[in-house]
């Protein structure tokens, strides 16, 4: 579904990202870890086209994105949720919504604006009851479901999160979770970044782990759970003294 | 004073403050899309009354209303297209530069082209000394065309904004830039697109006035040191409060004439509002002081 080989990736003088190389199988929860500054970020806004790679490749739907620009590939079926939520904070709730669907509303004349929007409800109820409320005014946990439900919106086959969890009571991001995990099941492809590595292994098929621009480590989610280098820097662990069986979600 | 006068000063002031507002909100739709004030505004205002004047040489007066509103909209496009879509990361000194630059370059040009004799298009109904009396005042047809046409054009833009999927594709972009390219939405566009439609309504608001107010190149000046007091006055991007912030000017220049104050002191009104609002309330009259504070300009 996604694949991406010597992605090189960065602003004006700072590169960023340093050959990476990974891929994206249709139907997978693929996480990205890394700490602060690895280029996280970097990677997502370079493959939804917002930043221009300077060099390799990144190969959508077996379709090459070079040229691409980001409303070209948020119509291929490729949408991102960014850091940070970006509401249209000034625009009520239902409003946020209607946005993210446009892009289909606009060229496929089956499209039902009410039954995407009731779709959407349906996965987030909270939304339901807030819909005509500003979304600015919405809590922390509400504006990252309603930024997901946006994106939701566009109907995406491949749906980037970058660190849907930040910021989150324990409760909240667990049920952002079961939803990824729900997003899946409906046939779904995801790639998640988070910070909280734990939760995200623990969902995720698979994993990647980046560190200063480069792909250091990958492999099935449960390896990379059990690594010792990935417990000790990201799972905030000391594995040689601790022997408590670490608590999923 | 007698009703007659009374009302005569009331409908000379809202008069005025309609042609304000306007100005204010074609300021204010370019600010919410791109945070640039345009001071290129009252420029739209003088080029869609004066090419009116000169396609009606040619054509019927409807139609030459409509040609000028096309060929502003198509001067507002190219600014956008030529001098400001290809600027990266623009610092809102540079931007505010180049559009008073630009305002003088058009005035030059029209200047050029037009000379500066005054001009006026015909009375849309009637003529001169036509009236209709209201309030036992005689008020000219074309001042209740002036009332009529901007007062569909502020109800128009808010439901374009509230209800059209293009109205809310600029609004959010005005909200959140990142997020409406993330949706899908071509922010350049839409950027282009608030160019063309603050000139459309500018041009508008210059045929409708053109009557009463007559037009020559260097109107746009003026309009514009009054349409940003009335834009601040209101709080910069809110257009319905920028409504009441013109009608309140208009009515304050009218009654300043009535109480004697000369003609030649006008401006100096409007220029003293704009320092006292800078001054003690820079969110403006109804503009709200968290919002402003998350404002750049
Ligand atoms: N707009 C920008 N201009 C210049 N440099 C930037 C820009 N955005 C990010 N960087 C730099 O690029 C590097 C990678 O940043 P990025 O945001 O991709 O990290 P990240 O892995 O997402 O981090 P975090 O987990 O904190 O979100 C950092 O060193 C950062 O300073
Ligand atoms: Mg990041």
């Amino acid at each position: 579904m996604l694949k991406i080989r010597n992605l090189e990736s960065g602003y004006s003088k700072l590169r960023v990202l340093k050959k990476i190389s990974m891929h994206v199988d249709t139907g997978e929860i693929v996480t990205l870890i890394g700490a602060n500054g690895a280029g996280k970020t970097t990677l997502l806004y370079t493959i939804a086209g917002m930043i221009r790679s300077t060099g390799g490749d990144i190969v959508l739907f077996d379709q090459n994105l070079k040229p691409c620009s980001p409303q070209h590939i948020v119509k291929m079926g490729c949408s991102l949720v960014p850091e940070g939520r970006q509401v249209f904070s000034t625009m009520g709730v239902e409003d946020n919504l209607i946005l993210g669907g446009y892009v289909r509303y606009k060229r496929d004349r089956e499209y039902s604006q009410t039954a995407e929007l009731k779709a959407i409800y349906d996965i987030f109820p909270v939304l339901r009851d807030r819909k005509d409320q500003l979304a600015g005014t919405l809590s922390g946990g509400e504006q990252q479901m309603l930024a997901m439900g946006r994106s939701l919106m566009a109907g995406p086959k491949l749906i980037m999160m970058d660190e849907p969890s930040t910021g989150l009571a324990p409760l909240i991001v667990k049920e952002i979770f079961k939803i990824i995990l729900g997003l899946r099941e409906a046939g779904n492809t995801v790639l998640l970044v988070e910070q909280n590595a734990k939760a995200a292994l623990a969902i995720a098929d698979r994993g990647y782990v980046l560190e200063t621009g480069k792909i250091i480590l990958q492999g099935p989610a449960d390896d990379l759970l059990n690594n010792s280098d990935v417990q000790r820097a990201y799972l905030g662990r000391d594995v040689d003294s601790d022997t408590a069986t670490c608590d999923i979600v | 004073m007698s009703l007659e006068l009374f009302s005569q000063y009331i409908f000379a002031g809202i008069t005025y403050g309609i042609i304000y507002a306007i100005v204010a909100i074609g300021f204010n739709i370019i600010y919410n899309t791109t945070g640039i004030i345009n001071f290129a505004q009252g420029e739209f205002v003088m080029l869609g009354g004066m090419s009116a004047i000169t396609l009606n040489y040619y054509l019927p007066l409807p139609l030459a209303i409509i040609g000028a509103v096309l060929f502003t909209m198509l001067i507002g496009a190219l600014i956008e297209i030529v001098f400001i879509r290809w600027l990266k990361n623009p610092s809102v000194l540079r931007l505010i530069i180049i559009t008073i630059g630009l305002s003088i370059i058009i005035r030059e040009i029209a200047l050029h082209v037009w000379g500066d004799t005054v001009r006026a298009l015909p009375y849309f109904t009637g003529n001169v000394v036509s009236s209709v009396t209201i309030l036992g005042a005689p008020i000219s047809p074309q001042v209740l065309w002036v009332l009529a046409v901007c007062s569909c054009i502020v109800i128009l833009l808010s439901l374009f904004f509230k209800f059209t999927p293009l109205g809310k594709e600029m609004q959010a972009c005005a909200s959140n830039r990142l997020a409406a390219t993330l949706c899908g939405i071509n922010a350049k566009n839409m950027v282009t697109f608030s160019f063309m439609l603050s000139a459309a309504i500018g041009a508008v608001a210059g045929c409708v006035v053109s009557p009463i107010t007559s037009s020559e190149y260097d109107m746009g000046t003026g309009l514009a040191i009054k349409g940003f007091t009335v834009a601040v006055l209101g709080g910069l991007g809110n257009s319905l409060a920028a409504v009441a912030a013109g009608l309140l000017l208009g009515i304050i220049e009218a009654f300043s004439i009535a109480i004697g104050f000369p003609l030649a002191f006008q401006d100096a009104i409007s220029i003293s509002i704009l320092l006292v609002i800078l001054f003690v309330r820079p969110h403006g009259l109804f503009g709200n002081k968290e919002a402003a504070s998350l404002k750049e300009f």
